[in-house]
């Protein structure tokens, strides 16, 4: 067994890489597989609150870089589901304490136990993204449909591309297909055509996700809410299936069955 | 609704398409670090030096960057004015 090393990046804040983390982890967790999702947003924890395990820390990424414990100890078994485990990250304010060549060790200790090594990538392009970039087999850039996000994404492939870490995967998130069909948002097609990389994943604008951060439990595992649907959809495509991307555009009510009457659709 | 009728009666593009077109011109200076303005003083220079050695027409020259993936060229269309010299 030698773990893919996944990193999940944006270059903009906040368009959802750790929700992303989460639920790609969660999934590819359930389909049977071993998977340690990393935080490595030093000084800015986030991830053990998405997942829902904040009140189990004791140990954390720069614990375990700086030898305070074994990686073994700062690994935090999910509640719900086998073989998930996080390393949260530090609420230190030194964002120095953890190095690339660091994050490269550590990685390579866990790849003999792990299917996969989860790495979520903290904003921007400063030492936290190098950290992240480092030990990556694969890239996982996130974006939503919209202008400054759609360029940070295009820095950062150039990024990935300049240190021989491409081609990147591009991850769409938050599309609302309404939107889409209104032509008040750009379209995933586009999105695509605009950063020319491959396509892991689409997923819509889901209250869901929001209820399921509420709750720390990821949607991913709700097996009603589009959003869980398409995240599982990622996480069959990261294990090399071919899963067909799903159909957003058809309205939904009566409005939507007008608009397409009126062919605003497309 | 209001929308999808003010869409009907204004030739405005959407602003989804509006995003799109803006996007690719950012795209190109942050890739290239070209501005509009570099791009210009650079078509002028090129001009100048080609002018040296043959006639062109400044007016029917296009100088463009393409997109291929996610690589950029340079295009250059300089028609060569001034054939009936050679006719001779």
């Amino acid at each position: 067994m030698a773990a893919k090393v996944i990193t999940i990046t944006s270059g903009k804040g906040g368009v959802g890489k750790t929700t992303a983390t989460a639920n790609i982890g969660a999934a590819l967790a359930k389909s049977g597989h071993t998977v340690a999702c990393i935080d490595a947003d030093i000084g800015l924890r986030n991830l053990d609150v998405v997942m829902g395990l904040e009140n189990r820390i004791v140990y954390d990424l720069v614990d375990a870089v700086e030898g305070r414990c074994r990686l073994k100890q700062a690994m935090i078994k999910d509640k719900h589901i086998p073989g998930l485990y996080l390393i949260p990250s530090a609420q230190t304010r030194d964002k120095n304490a953890v190095s690339p060549t660091d994050m490269i060790r550590l990685c390579d200790e866990l790849r003999s136990e792990m299917d996969y090594i989860l790495i979520d990538s903290p904003a921007g392009i400063e030492r936290g993204f190098r950290n992240a970039l480092a030990p990556a087999d694969e890239v996982i850039v996130v974006t939503n449909p919209e202008v400054s996000a759609v360029r940070d994404a295009d820095r950062i492939i150039g990024i990935i591309e300049a240190e021989e870490k491409g081609p990147a995967k591009l991850l769409i998130n938050r599309l609302n297909p309404e939107m889409v069909r209104h032509k008040n948002m750009i379209s995933a097609d586009d999105v695509v055509d605009l950063l020319a990389i491959q396509l892991i994943g689409i997923i819509p604008e889901d209250k869901n996700v929001i209820i399921s951060t509420n709750t720390g439990v990821p949607v991913a595992t709700d097996g009603k809410s589009l959003a869980g649907e398409a995240y599982r959809n990622v996480s069959l495509r990261l294990q090399g299936n071919t899963v067909p991307f799903m159909d957003l555009s058809k309205g939904s009510g009566l409005f939507g069955l007008i608009s397409n009457v009126f062919g605003t659709g497309e | 609704m209001a929308n999808f009728l003010t869409r009907l009666f204004s030739n405005e593009p959407s602003s989804a398409r509006q995003a799109k077109e803006r996007l690719q011109l950012v795209l190109i200076n942050d890739r290239t670090n070209l501005t509009p303005e570099t791009m210009d003083s650079l078509k002028d220079d090129l001009l100048d030096v080609i002018s040296q050695y043959i006639k062109i027409d400044p007016k029917s020259v296009k100088i463009d960057i393409a997109q291929e993936g996610r690589e950029q060229r340079l295009i250059a269309d300089i028609p060569i004015t001034g054939g009936e010299q050679r006719r001779y």
